[in-house]
């Protein structure tokens, strides 16, 4: 089945999603869709099987336009959509799993428990899925239970197949064994549009390529181009974001690593013998496409994981295996990665949420009580000085802009008196004007003489505020060199190529 | 851009929970207001003037429209003066015994329903107040039974270990959650009856707190005089000193809720336990302190309900008090005058039921108000319903305009 989808516009408020998208998977085609996190590729998706509806535009099969008001009609049409989180019940089998919801009846309408084995069965033969019907899910490995969620789309007579993100929650191995299944069913005619940020699963799987970033096509691409092409393309962009800074005046070591190794979640090296140091009055960044260790590797940094193997010192204090709070007390300021989740109570005010770190002694606590006087002169200060643009300090954060949320967290972590500076993503979602700004004090924390590390998918960002960039591949160190290298060399880098 | 898809599932309950919490006070206005029309309703129809009438009601409908009037009118009458006060009495001390009364049913509402609306804030379910209640009842009667200590030294006494048992009783939830991941609402539950069990254990065995002079039932002795909560108003009323605890308690939890920072690490967690973690707070041990300190008001309910009596004690002491403290702390937004009015409330509706029974209407109609009202407040979206109110918003109208315009202004 042919699927085209033409000018897809979806907005969210002011926030447009989704810019004029065109899109065309020609039957039996792997077609990849590349981009960053945000960047829309999921909102697209959301579209195509129903669960938005599009502002403009239409979705195209085999020639015919069709509307969907919600999955039923998108999976009646013949779309079969595999979530990034599977939709699977775990204390079901995998033939009531696949069944759920058009299940075949017998006499009376009983549940029809063998026919839908049987179609388990002849599903997982025809493909080499080796799936037991009568297994329950929550007994099955990961990759088992992403291979059940394509059976179910595929028991529904998908003729084309999303996959969001299939490989982010996979071992390399079942990465593997999901590739050689996708090229099966392409080759069965199959259409398969294959949303990720990975380069290495693109260039070995996909016939087409469409990068996207912000919401719009930024082009077409092949698979034979280079992953630093293909790189370049997904996180470059067109706005000028350099910052002006004076050569570094580099002190005593402030910040090293060593041999740091953590487990994830999912008991595999997310973070495998890294090892680094930064000096006071330089800025390090940590280059890498997502997903390849730098969030885990943060957040050892600040205690919120322990790690396995390995030692942290900040000057000449061990912080290995300090808590959070003793982190803290060191100096250390954390801009975490995801600014709602962890680095704002968005039912706090503004006043209180510069409090959240720092809630048990002065400035902001006087014995048991909060310093309510203390509190005010502080949040207006920080207002002032970080251009919070809000009706007042007592402003809930969630009612914020995005940038200025973040000027929030920027205040808050630098604000006081700092050993090391430890910055996640720390521009992403945020209005250019606040861009600048934020760069601008991370450069003015370098220039006091602090150890700074930046962690960034953002190419732009990296080159530009970083005196030497760090690249990671899979949870280890590609390499660190200068932050006058080219592009290339960098895109090269994050697809694991060693200098 | 994909957040709406990407809320997980887990945040869901507690959500909902901070939804119903956060309801305000023209809610819980409203809901009260609900409530007393469904009690109408119920006196109407429980009115037999109004049946007889209404067999006639097509040819004079003006017969019903008054007994059901009648009916309304007489039944929060007695309510009013079975609550608050007796403008039938005979004498002063009569008419104004019932407001005394009110206040006597309250004291315990009210500092259950702090520990209840503590344990709200701070994102946990504490279904356990019963369970608490009567294991710090169970020392207090230990101290107030079995051991002698000179006057004011023994109430004290009394009341500390009624307050430690049942904050000691809340930490066990606290602890379990935290190092287990066990859901508080399941192992509230199952210490409700661990506690009955112990207590009825006690109260039956004659080497530990069973009545001297007792049979074969459950029951304690009454208190020693020493360790009685004082009455406040003379022997012409049972108003005792275990209201002035609940106030007491009312101006604690207001300082810690509102003014400490430990309160305010315990409202982060509630809110948001990433970023308080993220923050440096130790979120597992927040749980634990929290759960003490909920179990710790829920403890000056059972220095009342121990100590506020001169007869000895049976098993079932807590009455409902476990489940009423929900009610209002639900009712009260869990803020401190919230609970303080909610508990008054539902106290009036202990106090007022008698009198309701006197004149032939069933004392259980106060029951199913107080059972409407936190049904409103639970459902917010029914209440939104019947009184038309917008649904809530992410934004306000204000901050919507400020963000354009501020917006604006970054991008310059």
């Amino acid at each position: 089945m042919k699927l085209e989808l033409r000018g897809i516009t979806k907005r969210f408020g002011s926030l447009v999603a989704n810019d004029r998208i065109n899109l065309v998977v020609n039957s039996g085609e792997i077609h990849a869709l590349l981009g960053e996190n945000g960047a829309g590729k999921s909102t697209l998706m959301n579209v195509l099987y129903g669960l938005y509806t599009a502002d403009e535009g239409d979705i195209v099969l085999d020639g015919v336009v069709h509307k969907f008001k919600g999955p039923g009609d998108a999976m009646a049409a013949g779309i079969g959509m595999v979530h990034q989180h599977f939709m699977l019940i775990p204390v079901f089998t995998v033939a009531e799993n696949v069944v759920l919801g058009h299940e075949p009846t017998g006499i009376l309408d009983t549940l029809d428990i063998d026919s839908a084995r049987k179609l388990v069965r002849e599903i997982s033969d025809r493909f080499g899925f080796e799936i037991d019907p009568d297994a329950l899910v929550e007994d099955l490995p990961v990759g088992a239970q992403q291979r059940v969620e394509i059976i179910k789309a595929l028991a529904r007579d998908a003729k084309v197949l999303v996959l969001d993100e299939p490989t982010a929650v996979l071992t390399p191995q079942e990465t593997d064994e999901l590739m050689g299944i996708m090229k099966v069913l392409a080759k069965a005619g199959t259409s398969i549009v294959f949303i990720t940020h990975k380069l290495r699963e693109v260039q070995a799987v996909a016939d087409c390529i469409t990068v996207i970033r912000l919401g719009a096509v930024v082009g077409e691409a092949k698979p034979t181009d280079s992953a630093e092409t293909l790189a370049t393309m997904m996180v470059g962009r067109a706005v000028d974001l350099s910052v002006t800074k004076k050569a570094p005046k580099h002190g005593e070591t402030g910040l090293s690593v060593s041999g740091l190794t953590v487990i994830g979640d999912r008991n595999n090296k997310v973070v495998d013998d890294v090892s680094f140091e930064v000096r006071a009055g330089e800025v390090l960044a940590i280059a890498g496409v997502q997903g390849n260790g730098q969030t885990e590797l943060a957040e050892a940094l600040v205690g919120l994981r322990t790690p396995s193997a390995g030692s942290i010192h900040l000057g000449k204090m061990d912080i290995t295996h300090s808590s959070v709070r003793e982190v803290i007390d060191a100096g250390v300021g954390y801009i975490p990665e995801d600014r709602s989740k962890d680095g704002l109570v968005g039912d706090f005010t503004i006043a209180e949420n510069f409090m959240i770190n720092r809630s048990y002694g002065p400035p902001f606590a006087k014995g048991l009580n909060i310093d309510f006087a203390n509190r005010e002169r502080i949040a207006a200060e920080l207002i002032g000085d970080y251009d919070v643009r809000t009706p007042s300090q007592v402003t809930l954060a969630k009612n914020l802009s995005g940038g200025n949320q973040q000027k929030v967290v920027v205040a808050r972590e630098l604000s006081r008196e700092l050993n090391l500076l430890i910055a996640s993503q720390p521009t992403r979602g945020v209005d250019v004007g606040s861009i600048e700004f934020i760069h601008e004090r991370i450069i003015a924390t370098r220039d006091a003489g602090k150890p700074v590390v930046i962690v960034s998918t953002e190419l732009d960002e990296v080159t530009s505020l970083a005196d030497r960039i760090a690249v990671m591949y899979r949870g280890r160190i590609v390499g660190i060199v200068d932050a006058k290298t080219s592009r290339e060399t960098l895109g090269r880098m994050m697809a694991g190529a060693t200098v | 851009m994909s957040g709406a898809a990407d809320t997980p599932v887990v945040g869901r309950g507690a959500a909902v929970m901070r939804e119903i919490m956060s309801g305000g006070s023209t809610r819980a206005i409203l809901s009260v207001v609900a409530g007393f029309i469904i009690g109408a309703i119920f006196m109407v129809f429980s009115s037999e003037e109004f049946l007889t009438a209404a067999q006639y009601l097509t040819s004079r409908p003006t017969d019903a429209l008054s007994a059901a009037w009648t009916a309304i009118a007489e039944g929060y009458s007695a309510l009013f003066r079975g609550s608050i006060y007796n403008y039938k009495a005979d004498d002063i001390v009569a008419a104004f015994r019932p407001m005394t009364e009110t206040l006597r049913f309250a004291g315990p509402l009210i500092a259950s329903g702090l520990g209840i609306a503590l344990a709200f804030r701070v994102g946990l379910f504490n279904i356990g107040a019963s369970g608490q209640l009567l294991f710090g009842a169970l020392w207090a009667t230990w101290i107030s039974t079995r051991v002698s200590l000179p006057w004011g030294v023994h109430l004290v006494v009394a009341m500390l270990v009624a307050i430690l048992g049942a904050a000691a009783y809340g930490a066990i939830v606290g602890f379990l959650k935290a190092r287990t991941g066990a859901h508080e609402v399941i192992v509230t539950i199952m210490l409700n009856y661990i506690a009955a069990g112990i207590l009825t254990f006690f109260f039956r065995t004659p080497e530990l707190l069973r009545e001297v002079d007792g049979g074969g039932t459950p029951k304690s002795d009454a208190p020693a005089a020493t360790a009685q909560l004082p009455l406040l108003l003379g022997p012409e009323f049972t108003l005792h000193a275990g209201f002035i605890l609940a106030i007491v308690g009312v101006f604690v939890y207001w300082w810690l809720m509102e003014r400490s920072t430990l309160g305010f690490r315990f409202r982060m967690v509630g809110h948001n336990a990433d970023a308080a973690r993220t923050a440096g707070i130790n979120v597992e041990r927040t749980f634990v302190l929290a759960m003490a300190a909920s179990g710790a008001f829920v403890g000056l309910a059972a220095a009342n309900q121990a100590l506020g009596v001169q007869a000895g004690l049976t098993p079932d002491m807590d009455g409902t008090i476990g489940f009423d403290a929900i009610t209002v702390a639900l009712l009260g937004s869990s803020t401190a005058p919230g609970v303080l009015l909610a508990g008054l409330l539902f106290g009036a509706f202990k106090a007022g039921a008698p009198q309701m029974q006197v004149i032939g209407l069933s004392p259980e109609i106060t029951g199913v108000v107080q059972g409407f009202i936190v049904l409103f407040i639970a459902a917010p979206p029914l209440v939104r319903a019947i009184f038309r109110l917008p649904p809530p918003q992410k934004t306000t109208v204000i901050a919507d305009w400020w963000q354009k315009l501020t917006t604006k202004g970054d991008a310059k």
